[in-house]
């Protein structure tokens, strides 16, 4: 006689409690729960704590074959290059391992500072490499790839051996190695919150003073005269009108201003669009095609900057469009140096109008 | 008379169609016979305007410099030869459907800094601070950071997910994002290593590159809180947020959970009035007030809620601030306390001596700005500067000061002050704590040198 009131009362709490949420939810109709399938597929961030990394592995003799097909051409064949991005590995030492501090941190007299130099973190390579590389065809290395090319730049700066394969199991032992680990502080006071304890206190701590603050004023540091025109002419980066002008960066310094008899005409009339009968729409609409496809980060027109200069190519190949418009499609390796250039993804119409261009001598 | 002025309350209906067709016929008719010469005469003055807006076009460079001397013929042509613009018939509306900035505007474009970067899809673009008025920001001159290239998303297929410690993960579309009640308001956004070139040595000439990856904007979107309640957030253990973006370069950055329980974090679709731009994260990004912009992550696809901080490449390898011991701080987000003068600066060019107006910008992520010192002597004597209004947490405030330039050198600096009472720091004060390899966040006081001959330069003094 108990027993049936009670379950009839638990079902009324029940449906109480289930009513009693779907009222709650402030905003009926917006947004859906996301299902397993979904949150998987997006869900790809791995943690210092390696939440996130999934099973696999990959050694790094692997990692040198993936890494010489999709890497170097932009980070060099040892992680050294410093020509499209900032230089991977170099600088750490097998102390720093110990130690994990950098000890060329300390330097001001070291150039430069590479990545194994200051990342802390294992999972950062692990997971930036999943996620953003390679730079051009993001997410499209495989799981065992992502291991594979972690370990063998973890391999070039001497953290793990040439026979090593990385995998989830062994990363934590890695971690143990890396040769910045202890090089990180979050006490500063730049942290928004207090989830870091950190510090509230800023670390400079400047006074308002109005009169005689100090010393008469003396320039310490200004602009070397020949980059007085590096970016440009700075009469055209400035307002035509107002209370002042741009200086004309093309003429010596004191040839504009108040010095000058007339009224200082430093700018200029407004660009005017490109033309498109005179065949400069074309250099330009090659130049936008040489932009989208970064093609510009490895060649120059009239220098080598990974691969040869278009100009180099046109010498080489004069006239051989369609050679040309096929290795743009096709990429290669061994005809001007150890670093292969990867196949390009970019339509047919698109390779032979840069081939056209290339072969006919590449003018901007 | 009286009849129309005495109906008051009614609106009078405009006159339209006055002219029949057949009318317009007639018109035209007695027109050509010579007899209605007034409207031959109207049509030869709007051609004729046609043809002297092409030779503006064409005018000769220094028609752009603005003497203004005496007139010695008994007046300045400018006014006693009515121009084109007087005396023909503009253009109609809609011409421009959206609307663009004069042609005499040109010389105002986001530009990058030569050598840099090496490639333009992860580079930066700086916005022409010099020339800008007020706090906000035009949005397509809105600083550019990219790290994989721009893309312009179709909004009807992109997505917001939330994840992690939720009770539901829960998917939005921006349809339903923008059902939610919105907000509205305008912050600063600035790349932490605004100013970096500078922590050395001057390097650049101009305020658009000293200072230019800076700029302003009234963002409109919903608090990232309300999305974080309606999956169910564990907002006591869930100590931090990763937002990611969609793009190639799937950002992440970690936010703290205090910061978005305060509301203050938006999910933005809005800027100035409009949908975000392209170059801004279009359709959906992540508003950080008063923390650097590589954490307000663009084409914002998911946030994830977790109790520990997720060391991404971008706080564990970039945006990290080396100190002298050799120690990096790590999570440094806050873009403290700071002001540039952008009139006069650098690479301008004063025209005479006489008055000006010198102004500038100060912001501060931890608030209001309480006030702004200007000196003109390189920091021995300092006045007060008028703040202009409104002032604004976390957002640019425009201060300006009067200054009669006697035509000697003169070195121009501000000095602002936010309301926790923090004052921007000199050049010495910061090195001699975070030594001169710390690239990010270099809020030191800036100096413009003006010379005798009018020309600005970028200096630091002793």
């Amino acid at each position: 006689m108990f027993k049936f009131p009670k379950i009839v009362l638990a079902i009324a709490i029940g449906l109480s409690f289930a009513s009693a949420f779907a009222q709650s939810t402030k905003y009926p109709g917006v947004g859906r729960d996301a299902t397993p399938k979904e949150v998987a597929a997006w869900d790809i961030d791995v943690r210092p704590d390696f939440k996130g990394l999934p099973v696999g592995s990959g050694s790094v003799a692997k990692g040198q074959d993936v890494w010489e097909a999709k890497c170097a051409q932009c980070h060099g064949i040892f992680g050294e290059s410093n020509e499209v991005f900032s230089p991977l590995i170099g600088g750490t030492t097998a102390e720093d391992i110990k130690t994990g501090r950098v000890a060329n941190l300390t330097r001001t007299d070291f150039p430069g500072r590479t990545t194994i130099m200051k990342v802390a973190t294992v999972s950062t390579l692990w997971d930036y490499i999943n996620r953003a590389m390679p730079w051009t065809n993001p997410k499209t290395l495989t799981t065992e790839e992502v291991y594979a090319v972690t370990g063998f730049l973890l391999n070039l700066a001497g953290v793990v051996p040439d026979d090593y394969v990385l995998s989830n199991k062994n990363i934590a032992e890695v971690q143990k190695r890396m040769p910045n680990r202890n090089g990180m502080t979050t006490a500063h006071a730049m942290w928004p919150g207090k989830e870091f304890g950190g510090t509230s206190k800023p670390d400079t701590q400047n006074t308002i003073c109005m009169k005689d603050c100090k010393p008469e004023a003396k320039v310490a540091s200004f602009l070397p005269d020949f980059a007085r025109n590096a970016h440009g002419n700075l009469s055209e980066q400035n307002r035509m009108v107002g209370q002042q002008k741009g200086v004309d960066t093309t003429k010596p310094e004191g040839s504009t201003g108040k010095t000058s008899t007339s009224a200082p005409a430093t700018s200029t009339a407004p660009a005017t669009p490109a033309k498109a009968a005179d065949g400069k729409a074309d250099n330009k609409a090659v130049m936008a095609l040489l932009s989208k496809n970064v093609c510009t980060a490895c060649h120059g027109i009239d220098k080598k900057i990974v691969g040869p200069g278009f100009n180099d190519i046109a010498k080489k190949y004069p006239g051989k469009v369609d050679y040309i418009a096929g290795k743009i499609k096709s990429g290669g390796s061994g005809v001007w140096g150890a670093i292969p250039m990867p196949a390009q993804n970019l339509s047919d119409a698109d390779a032979k109008l840069i081939a056209e261009w290339i072969a006919n001598g590449s003018q901007k | 008379m009286t009849e129309r002025f005495n109906s008051s309350g009614r609106v009078q209906k405009a006159p339209e169609n006055f002219l029949t067709p057949a009318g317009v016929k007639t018109v035209f008719a007695e027109g050509k016979q010579g007899r209605r010469d007034f409207i031959r005469r109207a049509f030869a003055a709007a051609s004729t305007a046609t043809a002297a807006g092409v030779a503006a076009v064409a005018a000769p460079a220094n028609a752009w410099a603005q003497g203004n001397p005496i007139p010695t013929e008994g007046g300045d042509p400018n006014i006693l030869n009515l121009p084109a613009h007087a005396t023909g018939l503009g253009q109609g509306v809609a011409t421009e459907g959206y609307g663009k900035p004069s042609k005499y505007e040109s010389n105002l474009q986001r530009r990058q800094s030569p050598g840099l970067t090496q490639t333009t899809q992860a580079s930066v673009s700086f916005a022409p601070l010099q020339s800008l008025f007020g706090i906000v920001t035009p949005s397509g001159l809105h600083f550019e950071r990219h790290h994989q290239g721009w893309w312009d998303i179709d909004p009807s297929k992109h997505r917001f997910m939330i994840n992690g410690m939720v009770k539901n993960p829960k998917v939005f579309t921006m349809d339903e994002i923008m059902r939610l009640p919105s907000v509205s308001r305008f912050h600063f956004i600035e790349c932490g290593a605004n100013t970096a070139v500078d922590w050395g040595n001057v390097a650049v000439p101009t305020v658009q590159y000293t200072h230019g990856m800076l700029s302003c904007s009234e963002f409109t979107g919903v608090p990232l809180i309300t999305l974080l309640e309606l999956a169910g957030a564990d907002l006591k253990n869930g100590k931090f947020v990763l937002a990611e973006g969609g793009d190639g370069s799937a950002m992440t950055r970690t936010i703290p959970m205090s910061l978005i329980t305060s509301g203050e974090v938006l999910v933005a679709y809005g800027q100035n009035g409009e949908m975000l731009r392209p170059e801004n994260g279009y359709p959906l990004r992540l508003v950080v007030p008063g923390v650097q912009g590589v954490s307000w992550v663009k084409y914002l696809r998911r946030v994830e809620v977790g109790d520990q901080p997720y060391a991404a490449k971008d706080e564990a390898i970039h945006y990290i601030d080396l100190q002298p011991s050799g120690l990096h701080r790590q999570y440094t987000n806050i873009q403290e306390c700071k002001s540039v003068v952008t009139t006069p600066s650098g690479g301008q060019v004063l025209l005479d001596k006489g008055f000006y107006n010198i102004t500038g910008l100060a912001w501060s992520g931890k608030g209001k700005i309480k006030r702004v010192d200007v000196s003109t002597d390189g920091g021995r004597n300092w006045r007060q500067a008028r703040l202009e209004t409104p002032v604004l947490s976390k957002a640019l405030t425009r201060f300006n000061l009067d200054w009669v330039w006697d035509g000697k050198p003169a070195i121009i600096q501000s000095r602002a002050q936010d309301e926790t009472g923090y004052v921007q720091p000199m050049y010495k004060q910061l090195r001699d704590v975070r030594g001169t390899r710390s690239i990010y966040h270099n809020n030191a006081i800036q100096s413009w040198l003006v010379q005798e001959n009018g020309e600005v330069k970028n200096v630091q003094v002793s």
